[in-house]
């Protein structure tokens, strides 16, 4: 898929939905909008032929970066829930999943 | 089914046993109490990050030798990104299109030969949390229904093995399951329990026309938690395909749920969007690289598998009991008993399994006694015995002495010879010299090479002296 | 009487160590300060009532967990949140005996450069009220160019330190990638977040990094400093090579009151006996704003899915199903900006697109590395501006993202990179702050705060905004 070609409405929609982002239905075309003027600069990008290039996700060369197999206190159950909007026998409530 | 070939892949999870979980240094236990195992990490506070656990990276590489893998140079985690409550950050770090593990090769043994299944990967990845599903009518709102998180599962460490569609019945992946979930206990990193979920396996399953190339459409049977079930499952999806071609149908590609009770398959999910995982590099973690030396002291902590092990046994069992003790996990007690090897074999693979004592626990010594004199003591002292065989301090000495008790037409020819023997002693013993029994007693006991009871010996002597 | 417009860190500390002032006071004349200007500023989210330390009072910006004091990121999804933990630079500060002035304001998640995209209001420049403090650290550059506190952390991912800094005539440093814990940084993108020192002169700047740098264990992707921080002392550049790369000193929309300024400032350099020379960087500036808002939206539409409204946070009030929950709860906590950078990040990671966006974004990221690289083969620092204008006046840029996001086209090129720049004031144009940005290799802090401390004394700039003197 080539980079910088204009996001559709339905883009937009799915991407959303994606994202769980509910949009309005009356805000749909102004993000289609930005994004499509947002997604033409960034396509800049696909003007450079890097066939032969190594990506970079990582600034430093660091590798094998892990701890040791030892236990340290957890949070206590009021901790952990303390922030919780809906919290139920000592667990985090929500609407049922599947549903 | 005839003309038709099953093809079947694996994806099995396999929780390790780490002390602690996968990417923070919380307890990783089972059974405690909802969320009283977290931390700000595993419930996904902002700004909290991952630190992998070296012990699971290490064990994962150790399964990975195991099951005859290269262990990658390099291997770099992953974000999978899906919404679910029982994923806090909104991403599953697991690993991608570079996986600690690829390539590997597990012979499961078979009396035709080794049947070799073909490992695509073996990668680490953090478990979900657990989700409890509440009844609506005592809630807020009247009729709904609600899910219940515990975080404390979430993040506990996870191996997932991928396999070739190498598998061609239920039967077969049965034995592949239970021939891995053996290895992997031996190697001391999972309990590997499916009725825990300590061990998860879903299938892909297709049919194709016998000699016919390619693959066909595949489905995929989810969380079947039982090794039983696998082999239903697959039995069950494999006869729907095969029906859905025979009468000019097509498979679609879906996700399926095996439902034991009814034998029955059906859908999961039929509604959901299509998945965009969007996969990316995870930024808050950085490669990893095995030293050699972490590689080589993983490969060196790997006993004797279990494929190698069966096919040892074999050069003095048949393929069956083989299979059978060292897919049980019993060879190891096989092979501590002395005696006749058949006869061990079967003790220990039938009999002494269903007492349901701890193999680990058994005095094989002792245990070797047993067997080697169980036609000469009753069945029903020999079943105690085994009843007995894994308790603290066990010894065959006094069931062994039940010989004689209960056995006296065994015991009465040994008395009549040394009675006959010893005419003059007899004749002195009857005229009054009673400390002679003493002297019968010890005759009968020699010729029984000790195996009498003296007490049913002394009975039977004066029994037949006072006569 | 403590003067908290003109009071340096150092100077503050100088003054507790001999006694003559303690914490207490400190702190009292700070809280008079923002209790003072406060109100017009909007500096601070949350304001402490008492905090332990017996050192100098510090603001900290409001995407740096606090245990027990309320953290936002400036996100209505976040409101009401009180950390039961301590991010590692809190605890640092903690350790340091720094008592806490309170939270200072962002934008939401730090994605803007102006600090209107707060979503609790924006924050006013203590030089103009009518203009922008920068973004997103806008909160902590205005507490300290305001006198509200002595010195304050920022986070920086495009530029989010050095702009304000040099928007408010600030010293901010973005330290190398990696050299300060990410843990309990609300994350936006986390390949590219940093945390560091806004303060008004190098040496505050360096006093601070002493404090929160060092390789942390709950932070895989830290490393140790292969020197410590040394407090300078230099008094000219003798023996020092500034590469001016050429596209980062003529980039578009470049102000000329800015160019005048730092070219002045360059000349300056060597008369202090630096050896000054123009290099190139030209794919770095010409796509290093595409490569960024390429990969910071892509982790921030990853580190923002958190927020759904399960464990922590706002929570819509819906009477549907979980897909409605989460989808309400987002769009009602988040704000505009966060909402369009989480969108354009799934985009570019989904299905289809991945590899002509971010795969793409990732490579030329290397092209980005490889170009510094060179550069520092022939030079030990590079100069050029930090933002390309002075601040802008409230709302001037709100209306259109693209002109918000060319605030960091100068600042972006070597964040890409992971390499520290610090942005010190070097004059002023139409009688706002201009920054100067000094970018060394990674690693480099030393020498940063070297040439830094060389130059804020041959400038010889007032830090305290001209209409509070």
């Amino acid at each position: 898929m080539e980079a910088g070609v204009a996001i559709t409405r339905e883009d937009v929609l799915h991407v959303a939905r994606l994202a769980r982002l509910e949009i309005p239905a009356d805000q749909v075309e102004e993000v289609q909008g930005q994004l499509s003027a947002i997604l033409e600069a960034v396509g800049k990008v696909s003007e450079l032929d890097l066939s032969d290039v190594e990506p970079t996700s990582h600034p430093l060369d660091v590798v094998n970066a892990w701890a040791e197999d030892e236990p340290r206190p957890s949070l206590s159950r009021e901790e952990a829930l303390a922030n919780a909007p809906d919290p139920s026998e000592g667990a985090f409530r929500v609407p049922a999943v599947g549903s | 089914m005839t003309g038709w070939e099953p093809v079947v892949g694996l994806e099995i999870h396999i929780q390790l046993k780490t002390q602690t979980k996968m990417f923070c240094r919380c307890e990783n236990v089972w059974g405690e109490g909802p969320n009283t195992r977290t931390c700000p990490v595993c419930l996904a506070h902002p700004g909290t990050l991952p630190v992998p656990n070296g012990r699971a990276i290490e064990w994962a590489v150790k399964l990975g030798l195991a099951l005859g893998c290269e262990v990658a140079e390099r291997s770099v985690f992953h974000r999978k990104n899906y919404f679910y409550p029982d994923l806090p950050k909104g991403y599953q770090i697991s690993q991608y299109d570079e996986p600690l593990c690829t390539a590997g090769r597990f012979a499961v043994p078979g009396s035709g030969g080794d049947h070799e299944i073909g490992i695509v990967r073996a990668h680490l990845e953090e478990d979900a949390a657990k989700t409890v599903h509440v009844g609506g009518k005592a809630g807020r709102i009247s009729g709904a229904a609600h899910s219940l998180v515990d975080f404390n599962r979430g993040g506990t460490p996870l191996v997932e093995i991928v396999t070739e569609p190498d598998l061609h019945s239920p039967e077969e992946a049965r034995r592949f399951l239970q021939l891995l979930r053996q290895t992997v206990v031996e190697l001391g990193i999972s309990d590997a329990e499916m009725e825990k979920g300590s061990l998860r396996c879903d299938a892909n399953v297709s049919v194709r026309r016998e000699g016919e190339e390619g693959l066909r459409t595949k489905t995929e049977l989810k969380n079947m938690n039982s090794f039983k079930f696998v082999g239903d499952g697959i039995a069950a999806e494999v006869a729907r395909q095969i029906e859905v071609y025979e009468s000019g149908g097509e498979v679609g590609q879906e996700t399926l749920h095996f439902d034991p009770a009814s034998g029955r398959i059906s859908s999961l999910r039929s509604k959901e969007e299509a998945h965009d995982y969007r996969y990316f590099p995870e930024p808050d973690l950085v490669p990893v690289e095995p030293p050699a030396a972490l590689v080589e002291r993983m490969r060196a902590e790997i006993g004797e598998l279990p494929a190698a092990r069966i096919r040892r046994l074999e050069g003095e069992l048949d393929f069956d009991l083989s299979y059978g003790l060292v897919a049980s996990g019993r060879d190891e007690l096989y092979e501590r008993v002395p005696g006749e090897r058949r006869a061990v074999a079967n003790v220990v693979m039938n009999q002494l399994a269903a007492t349901g004592a701890h193999p680990g626990r058994v005095n094989a010594e002792e245990l070797g006694k047993l067997i080697e004199a169980r036609d000469r003591i009753p069945r029903a002292t020999f079943d105690e015995a085994l009843t007995a065989a894994g308790e603290p301090g066990f010894t065959a000495e006094r069931y062994l002495a039940e010989e004689a008790v209960t056995d006296a037409s065994e015991l009465d020819p040994v008395i009549e010879r040394v009675l006959a023997a010893n005419g003059s002693q007899v004749a002195a013993y009857r005229s009054g010299k009673e400390g002679l029994l003493g002297f019968f007693v010890g005759q009968v006991m020699r010729e029984t090479q000790g195996k009498a009871n003296p007490k049913v010996v002394n009975e039977r002597l004066r029994e037949r002296l006072g006569a | 009487m403590i003067d908290t417009l003109r009071l340096t860190a150092e100077d503050a500390a100088g003054l507790l160590k001999r006694k003559e002032v303690s914490s207490e006071e400190l702190t009292r004349a700070y809280r008079a300060s923002i209790a003072e200007r406060d109100p017009e500023l909007h500096a601070y989210l949350h304001v402490t009532e008492s905090a332990d330390g017996d050192g100098v009072p510090i603001a900290l910006k409001d995407v740096i967990t606090t245990k027990g004091v309320p953290t936002t990121a400036a996100s209505r999804i976040l409101e009401g949140y009180v950390p039961v933990f301590d991010s590692t630079v809190a605890a640092c500060c903690k350790d340091a005996g720094l008592p806490l002035l309170g939270k200072t304001n962002l934008d939401e998640f730090a994605m803007g450069s102006s600090t209107e995209n707060s979503g609790f209001g924006p924050t006013r420049n203590p030089w103009d009220p009518e203009r922008v403090p920068g973004g997103s650290s806008g909160g902590s550059a205005a507490a300290v160019a305001g006198g509200l506190a002595p010195w304050a952390l920022g986070s920086d991912t495009g530029g989010s330190i050095k702009q304000p800094a040099s928007l408010c005539g600030l010293v901010g440093l973005r330290p190398t990638y990696g050299t300060v814990s990410r843990y309990g940084i609300v994350a936006f993108a986390s390949s590219l977040d940093q945390v560091g020192p806004l303060t008004k002169t190098v040496r505050d700047s360096a006093l601070l990094m002493q404090v929160i740098s060092g390789a942390d264990p709950r932070d895989s992707t830290t490393v140790e400093l292969p020197q410590p921080i040394e407090l300078p002392e230099a008094e000219d550049l003798r023996g020092l090579r500034i590469g001016i790369p050429r596209e980062l000193n003529e980039a578009e929309g470049m102000e000329p009151g800015v160019k005048q300024s730092v070219d002045a400032a360059i000349r300056l350099a060597e008369e202090l006996g630096a050896e000054v020379g123009e290099t190139r960087l030209p794919r770095s500036v010409e796509f290093g704003l595409a490569c960024y808002y390429l990969i910071a939206p892509a982790e921030a539409s990853a580190n923002l899915a958190r927020y759904d409204g399960v464990r922590f946070g706002h929570r819509a009030q819906v009477d549907g199903d979980l897909t409605e929950l989460y989808e309400r709860t987002r769009w009602e906590g988040f704000g505009d900006e966060p909402k369009r950078r989480i969108m354009l990040g799934t985009y570019a990671l989904s299905a289809g697109y991945y590899e002509a966006y971010y795969g793409q974004a990732q490579k030329v990221r290397t092209v980005i590395k490889d170009e510094f690289a060179a550069a520092f083969r022939d030079f030990d620092l590079l100069v050029s501006p930090t933002s390309p204008t002075v601040a802008f006046r409230l709302g001037e840029k709100a209306e259109n993202p693209l002109a918000m996001y060319l605030s960091d086209v100068l600042t972006i090129p070597p964040n890409m990179a992971g390499l520290p720049g610090l942005s010190i004031p070097c004059g002023l144009s139409e009688g706002l702050p201009v920054g100067l940005q000094l970018i060394g290799p990674q690693f480099s802090e030393n020498a940063l705060f070297r040439a830094g401390h060389a130059l804020e004394r041959a400038f010889a700039f007032d830090y305290v905004p001209e209409r509070l003197r």
